[in-house]
């Protein structure tokens, strides 16, 4: 019976048995039922060694193809820098619980402490949650923070801009959470402001959620629209990608109430889609509002500073069904991951790193109109990611692509036609070219 | 971990004219930012630090120092499962091969990953005697929301829509009422019996056409197991609803007794508590989502299958409950999952429940004259003590009657974690203890006698424990401070000295 993670030699648990009072280790279980256990083997794979291991995770690399990657729409080829990982590994971080016992984790309070305040700086705000588990639920938490701030009022309006992937969740939260979720017209690729002014007069609306950049790229012009939510009672909610913070004009400036978003695009690695990190930010009038775990600062007996879970009584474990939500998790290493990459990047890498992507993206932009072979969806400001439509056979190209090592982006849901690109600052002039080889190669 | 407090904050490090980062030179001098319009640009200076790589790597590094993990030492906070996290998990989850898969890339490109995804929900489905599993639910919680959606929906699906209750015991997790209130569900709490099971008869009258389900954990949050398991089942069957399975305490559970055939219908798993993934401090964990035959339909989309032809691929169904995730969750988390499940296999899997239960009665058995123990008999993988027994404590009403929380924090000056405490809610003074399988009798010997040796300094010098921690990195802290002065960011600690 000896076993790695099993330190238990033969001779220890028969003295344990024997102190417990039982005579063997099914006799622990003697009072289950004996029709409720398995009488039989689990029927799954044998126990592999560490060698055999490996090479069964060989074998499945083997069967993934990882791409020149042009896509994004909710996730971001960002450049990772290598202290990141080493850091987190660091088993005094990875192997901890929530910081339940303060004075033993003072690591993971002080990190999430900065966490929240890089995230209430970028966007603007007061101040951040310890964080979300991705940037869609976030926004579906947002909505509920909207119904809860406003008592009575159950719809909430949404912009169709939203990322479609990202608006399933919300509307499956508003469900089942009884919320109406209303979708605001499109004009010209943006959020229509007559329909919301329209709209938002019903007076019976109790949150405004928006998308910045949208799902096609587009920089939406949003003046008025905080003023036009808060005249008529409304809480307004933008979801901005976070690495697009540093450089367009925030949530704070916008006069939102809610920040959120995913803040994968701050360095996490793409992960097949996750772990990824939601966040939340919002003013201090809102936070006995706000879901989800929260550290503060404050003193030990001895005067000195230091940082700890606070405002608890909002959460689940105190309040049970009367909670703001069900929310225990904080994103915990991922919080980590993003105070490390603002603290290398700062200021300046954040313009440089933006700088890269809008410069790489527009050249991309300019090459693939060059080709003949596409045409503008939306004539509007674009920061790295945006829109055309493919004049020929949109799959049959990206196929064509993926077989050469690139992933040219990915067709926009609900189209046959439209093609969503993204570039970040890892993609190359020589990789840009490339690409538009091979789609004018592909076009011949 | 040292007991030197370290306590600065990056924003305290920075000099302005540092970098702590290298990027390409700009290739694209055609295009720049100040091409978009003024109004769309931000005009606020941001906080963001400039740091070299070398400080960041320090200061990092130092708050590690001041962290305790299960990498430092023995971590007995119940219902929480902190089991070692073994280390070719983290070097499976940091292949490029998995690491830099875009989520949208076509399926032909990542059929490693989704045979991952596939296998592991197979391998979850035979532990748990369950149909099909969503590995998409980021969380405990958030697999427990997406179950309740699960049910909901089937409810729906067969047009009873008078179904808006769900039965809860009362010593329940927070998160199991709260999780029901964001799914749109009335609360009907159900009472314990003194010996901590659930109360029958309690249930019966609560039961009606208008019960959607119960939501129970098995064993229970006491660490018992709820041998009329079976008879509540049916009764929830027979009004109509479904039964939830929390699987918060599964570890105990592994190979000997499955949910499925203890007669629950929806369970979700915490792969961080049961199969070894990292707790990170918080997160990010992974909570799949299993149902018995005859809902799977109902499971969120994106959906991963395998064809006929052995490939895998992601579909989306029409009956799903609709979507509670992006992409397909956390990924990341999943893979390691996989590892551990591979490692372990059949032989090994219900080993480590065994040796739970066996670490968690001993460290019971051994304590049991210095601490309460208010349920006697044998638990399953945790137990809870209401305190240290009064000859220890003192009078109630002295102030210096030595408390739990005290307890706990005089286990820190030992060098051991404290456990979950004051919870359940049941006891005034609950310890909960959960050793987990991968500590050996050495470890658990070296914690009884630490937790003897309290009790005798409760008896002796109650001081000692009133001002306990002493040899932590910082002192007990002051909770109401920190809601008083509401200090959320370093601007705000800024302004507060000002």
């Amino acid at each position: 019976m000896s076993y790695k993670y099993h330190p238990h030699t033969p001779d220890e648990v028969s003295r344990m048995l024997d102190l417990i009072g039982v005579s063997s280790l099914d006799e622990l279980y003697s009072e289950i039922p004996e029709e409720l256990k398995l009488h039989r083997e689990l029927n799954i794979p044998s126990a592999m060694s560490e060698v055999e291991v490996r090479q069964e995770l060989q074998r499945l690399s083997d069967c993934n193809r990882p791409l020149v990657c042009f896509a994004g729409a909710g996730a971001y080829d960002h450049y990772t820098p290598s202290v990141i990982p080493y850091i987190a590994s660091r088993s005094e971080f990875l192997t901890s619980y929530t910081p339940y016992q303060a004075e033993i984790s003072q690591g993971t309070l002080q990190y999430i402490f900065e966490y929240q305040t890089l995230m209430a700086d970028l966007t603007g705000m007061d101040i951040s949650n310890a964080s979300m588990y991705d940037g869609a639920t976030a926004t579906a938490e947002a909505m509920m923070m909207c119904v809860a701030a406003a008592k009575k009022r159950r719809k909430v309006l949404v912009a169709s801009t939203f990322a479609p992937n990202v608006l399933r969740v919300v509307e499956t939260y508003a469900k089942f959470h009884g919320v109406e979720l209303v979708k605001l017209a499109v004009k010209e690729g943006v959020t229509d402001r007559s329909d919301l002014e329209s709209r938002l007069a019903a007076g019976d609306v109790a949150g405004v959620i928006v998308a910045q950049p949208n799902y096609y790229g587009v920089v939406e012009d949003f003046t008025g629209f905080a003023d036009l939510c808060h005249a008529n009672k409304a809480l307004f909610v933008m979801n901005t990608r976070a690495s697009a913070l540093p450089v367009l004009k925030s949530p704070g400036e916008w006069g939102a109430d809610i920040a959120c978003g995913d803040a994968q695009s701050l360095g996490l690695p793409l992960n097949y889609g996750g772990p990824y990190i939601g966040y939340l930010c919002t003013t201090k009038a809102l936070v006995r509002k706000m879901p989800g775990r929260l550290v503060g600062a404050t003193v030990d007996a001895d005067g000195k500073r230091c940082f700890v879970l606070t405002m608890q009584a909002r959460e689940q474990h105190i309040r049970r069904e009367k909670a703001t939500s069900n929310i225990c998790t904080a994103q915990g290493v991922m919080c980590l991951y993003v105070a490390a990459y603002l603290s290398l990047m700062g200021p300046k890498g954040m313009q440089e790193v933006c700088g890269l992507s809008y410069g790489g993206a527009h050249y991309l932009h300019d090459r693939l109109l060059a080709t003949g072979q596409f045409e503008e969806v939306c004539p509007a400001p674009f920061f790295d990611e945006f829109a055309l439509r493919y004049k020929g056979d949109a799959d049959a190209l990206l196929r064509a692509c993926a077989q050469q090592g690139y992933l040219a982006g990915v067709k926009a849901e609900g189209t046959t036609d439209v093609l969503l690109f993204a570039v970040t600052e890892k993609r190359s002039r020589e990789e840009i070219e490339t690409l538009t080889e091979i789609i004018k190669e592909f076009g011949n | 971990m040292n007991n030197t407090y370290y306590g600065k904050l990056i924003f305290e490090l920075s000099t302005p004219g540092r970098v702590g980062y290298s990027l390409p030179r700009n290739q694209f001098p055609e295009h720049s930012l100040s091409e978009l319009p003024e109004n769309l640009r931000r005009s606020q200076k941001t906080i963001l630090p400039e740091t070299d790589e070398l400080t960041v790597v320090r200061h990092y590094t130092n708050m590690s120092n001041n962290n305790f993990g299960v990498d430092t030492g023995f971590y007995p906070l119940g219902s929480c499962t902190m089991k070692y996290n073994p280390k070719i998990n983290e070097e499976a989850a940091s292949m490029p091969a998995f690491t830099a898969l875009h989520p949208l890339q076509p399926a032909e490109t990542v059929q490693g990953a989704l045979e991952v995804y596939y296998n592991v929900q197979t391998i979850l489905s035979e532990i748990a005697g369950l149909s099909e599993f969503t590995l998409n639910p980021f969380a405990g919680a958030h697999g427990e929301l997406t179950g309740l959606m699960v049910i909901r929906s089937y409810h729906a699906a067969r047009g009873d829509l008078k179904r808006t209750k769900i039965i809860v015991p009362d010593s329940a997790h927070g998160t199991n009422p709260a999780s029901a209130a964001v799914c749109g569900l009335q609360i009907v709490q159900v009472k314990s019996t003194p010996d901590g099971t659930v109360d029958v008869e309690d249930l019966k009258p609560l039961l009606g056409d208008d019960i959607a389900g119960m939501m129970m954990t098995n064993p229970n949050t006491l660490g018992i197991f709820e041998k009329k398991i079976p008879a509540i089942a049916e009764l929830v069957h027979g009004c109509g609803g479904l039964m939830y399975y929390d699987g918060a305490n599964l570890n105990p559970m592994l190979g000997v007794c499955r949910p499925g055939d203890m007669g629950f219908d929806v369970m979700h798993i915490n792969l961080h508590k049961t199969f070894s993934t990292p707790h990170g401090g918080g997160g990010p964990g992974s909570g799949p989502v299993g149902v018995r035959k005859g809902l799977e339909a109902y499971l969120p989309n994106p959906q991963v299958e395998r064809r006929s032809d052995g490939t895998f691929a992601l579909r989306d169904g029409a009956e799903a409950l609709g979507s509670v995730s992006a992409f397909l969750g956390n990924y990341g988390i999943v893979l390691r999952a996989y590892v551990y499940l591979l490692t372990l296999g059949k032989e090994n899997i219900p080993m480590a429940g065994k040796l739970s239960v066996l670490n968690a009665n001993y460290i019971k058995e051994s304590l049991k004259e210095y601490y309460k123990l208010p349920i006697e008999g044998v638990c399953k993988h945790e137990f809870v003590f209401d305190g240290l027994k009064d000859e220890y404590a003192g009078e109630h009403d002295d102030p210096m009657h030595v408390t739990t929380l005290d307890v706990a924090k005089r286990l820190l000056d030992y060098g051991f974690h404290a456990p979950t405490i004051y919870f359940p809610l049941l006891f005034h003074e609950a310890m909960m203890i959960e050793p987990t399988e991968t500590e050996s009798k050495e470890t658990l010997d070296e914690f009884i006698d630490v937790m003897k040796r309290i009790a005798l300094e409760a008896g002796k010098d109650k001081a000692l424990l009133k001002n306990a921690p002493h040899h932590t990195p910082v002192r007990r802290l002051d909770d109401v401070r920190a809601v008083k002065d509401a200090n959320f960011t370093y601007k705000d600690l800024c302004h507060a000295e000002c």
